[in-house]
């Protein structure tokens, strides 16, 4: 994972609440045994007007103009300004390998869903919990101002805009390490391997029963 | 100092190390693997030279992508007809072959929905910690168990450590107090509460059900209710332990035997909160008000009783739900205060991790029994959730009653709930569908799905639109459609 470092990007609105992950990556790209290439099919229904299919080449397809991120003034983005409940649905972690693979590097909203929140972190993306009025306030400066950009500060939690306000937010103090660091959890886990070594064997012998396998 | 709730007793049970920084260490007993989410989670150990921790914890089974039809299913694999559905498959295979992990393959009659196989192995046992790579995991609490679906990179970690990082959740407790009525089933139960308290009301929290009506539901009940608790927005869905569940769980391949199950059973008998447990917050629902439900949305929580209509979108106090709605009857093709009952369908879909269990099918064919699908139906088929499932209905008769009122019966797997093999809806199509989430595209792309009790589908199959499945006995059904 790469390290988690400040800076300045473009901003793209998702102006939706309750996002679902099928949203983010639709069902039949999950086909792949790969991490990786699900980036030009992030949000295919609401970017292409046909139906996507795996492998397919998506140069040549009809794009959805209503779209933002087929927008010119959104090229480029790396911070995607979403509504609340954003991620909910299924555990596919395909949902932040599209996202990371197209290029985001943070998502902001009011909340996330569980299982997302966790899985985009596991990929290095950073998201971001505000309030539902500073959400209303940043989707109206980007719609005003064409190539608005956030200052994204981890280390110091806060996101700075082009007008100088600080909009400072919260992040598990693991989390952040990882993020800032590039750090792989097993390998973290794994440096307490005697502790899980010596849980284990007390786990067992107090209930053996979940150790059984089937005659 | 108060009690503890269940989902506390799960926690300290295997809380392993609780580390400075707020996350924990907690010790996972089963892992279920299938065949969509793990292939990079094997990928990423083979390339840290890392092996599983403990092998005989890890259970997997094919279920996303299989072919439901008896003309596919009899070629094994091979009868894959979509090559990258096929690698999926077979990587899981390679992968199980690879490490020593038992699998269910394909035609093994032991195969289906991880959901559903896991408990009736006794695979899911109370008191463990379950995950897998699917978010309908929340399943498994109806044994009085912590699961809860995960992602790949923590199905790697699971995999490589036996643990997951975690942090402990909120309690909420949602009580549904009172007698169920005649036709109200479980599946209507989640969805009330999940109309109640949205897709958002039970984040950051593990919900426990309770009170009267959950406690007479049977385990398939519980399950369909625990199985929706992430629709919810909860990962976690628990209920406890008592001798429904015990007696469902006697006998099963993976549960214990002779004086093994005596103490088994003496220690799931504490999987209970405590009296004096306080919970973070309660939310209570009688019984008596919940009536056979069905979205009309795209969102789980946009859905209203048979009786009800669609709500007309601009009656919504908020802006963000003003367009939520609007949004979704669009999507739908309905109109505002249109009423449900005037929904037609196009295909019927019983099935499903929520709903494709004995007593789902049993409830199925109660309504389907002597009558026929309606013309109008373009598709109705029944996807059992196992291979132990469909020959158990088999065993009763089922498939004929089906069969014979012009269902399809097919082979077990996810099907057209999510709609990665060949079983989907046409764009514009509307669905009755036992399934869980009514996404946009989610059965198909521009497919229209409206979630509904098994019985209701049964019901909506017959009368080619929706009915209130306690206005019929099973023989009306007909004359239903005739009116």
């Amino acid at each position: 994972m790469k390290k988690f470092t400040r800076f300045e990007g473009v901003v793209a609105p998702l102006d939706r609440a309750n996002v679902d992950t099928d949203l983010i990556i639709p069902k039949q790209f999950l086909k792949s045994i790969k991490r990786t290439g699900f980036g030009v099919n992030l949000f295919d229904e609401l970017r292409y007007l046909d139906e996507g299919q795996p492998g397919q080449d998506c140069s040549n397809r009809p794009l959805n103009p209503d779209f933002m991120l087929n927008q010119p003034r959104y090229k480029g983005a790396e911070v995607l300004l979403a509504r609340r409940n954003f991620g909910c649905g299924s555990s596919r972690e395909h949902a932040p390998w599209a996202l990371e693979d197209f290029g985001f590097k943070v998502v902001i909203a009011p909340s996330f869903a569980d299982i997302f929140y966790n899985n985009a972190f596991k990929n290095g993306i950073l998201l971001i919990t505000l309030s539902e009025e500073e959400v209303d306030r940043l989707f109206v400066g980007v719609d005003a101002n064409e190539g608005y950009q956030l200052d994204i500060d981890l280390e110091n939690q806060r996101v700075i805009t082009p007008g100088g306000e600080i909009l400072e937010f919260e992040v598990d103090a693991f989390r952040k390490h990882c993020l800032l660091n590039g750090l792989d959890d097993i390998g973290i886990t794994l440096q307490d391997e005697d502790a899980i070594r010596a849980f284990e064997q007390k786990h067992k012998d107090a209930r053996p029963w979940l150790f059984r396998q089937p005659a | 100092m108060s009690g503890q709730t269940l989902y506390d007793k799960l926690w300290n049970q295997h809380l392993v190390k609780q580390r400075d920084d707020g996350t924990a260490l907690i010790y996972i007993d089963r892992q279920l693997l299938h065949e969509v989410t793990s292939p990079q989670a094997f990928e990423g150990l083979r390339l840290a030279k890392r092996k599983p921790w403990r092998l005989d914890a890890n259970l997997a089974t094919p279920d996303h992508n299989v072919p439901t039809t008896l003309k596919e299913r009899a070629e094994g694999n091979s009868g894959i007809k979509d090559p990258v559905s096929l690698i999926q498959v077979q990587t899981l295979d390679d992968n199980c072959v690879e490490y020593g992990i038992e699998e269910f393959k394909i035609n093994d009659p032991r195969q289906g929905i991880v959901h559903v196989v896991g408990p009736e192995q006794g695979a899911t046992l109370p008191g463990m910690t379950v995950v897998c790579g699917d978010s309908h995991t929340a399943t498994h609490g109806a044994f009085g168990a912590l699961a809860h679906g995960i992602g790949t990179s923590e199905v790697e970690h699971v995999l490589a450590t036996q643990c997951l990082l975690a942090q402990k959740m909120k309690n909420m407790q949602v009580r549904v107090e009172g007698e169920l009525g005649l036709g109200v089933t479980a599946k209507d139960v989640v969805l009330a509460i999940i109309g109640e308290i949205g897709t958002a009301g039970g984040t950051g929290y593990a919900i426990e059900f309770a009170g009267s009506a959950i406690a007479s539901l049977s385990m398939e009940g519980r399950m369909t209710v625990c199985n929706m608790a992430i629709e919810a927005g909860a990962r976690v869905g628990l209920i406890a332990v008592d001798d429904t569940t015990i007696d469902y769980l006697a006998e099963r391949p993976f549960a214990p035997t002779a004086e093994q199950w005596e103490a088994a059973v003496a220690d799931w008998r504490q999987l209970v909160s405590d009296d004096d447990a306080t919970f973070d917050k309660v939310v209570t629902l009688k019984a008596e008000d919940i009536e056979p439900q069905v979205s009309w949305g795209t969102s789980p929580e946009m859905v209203t009783g048979i009786s009800g209509q669609v709500p007309d979108p601009q009656a919504a106090l908020d802006e963000t739900v003003q367009r939520s709605h609007t949004r979704a009857l669009e999507y739908m093709g309905l109109h505002a205060n249109q009423k449900i009952t005037d929904i037609k369908l196009d295909k019927v879909f019983i099935g499903s991790c929520t709903n494709s269990r004995i007593e789902d099918l049993r409830e199925a064919a109660k309504v389907a029994q002597g009558n026929k699908v309606a013309d109008t139906i373009k598709l109705a088929m029944v996807v059992p959730g196992s291979g132990l499932v469909k020959r158990q209905a088999e065993a009763e008769g089922l498939d004929k009653i089906f069969i014979d009122a012009g269902f399809e019966w097919r082979e077990p797997g996810c099907s057209m709930c999510l709609a990665m093999n060949a079983d989907k809806l046409g764009a514009g199509e509307h669905c009755a569908s036992t399934s869980n989430r009514n996404f946009e595209g989610r059965q198909g792309y521009g497919g229209r799905t409206h979630l509904v009790s098994p019985a209701m589908a049964a019901a909506a199959a017959i009368a080619g639109h929706f009915v209130d499945v306690r206005s019929l006995s099973a023989n009306d059904a007909t004359h239903a459609q005739e009116a």
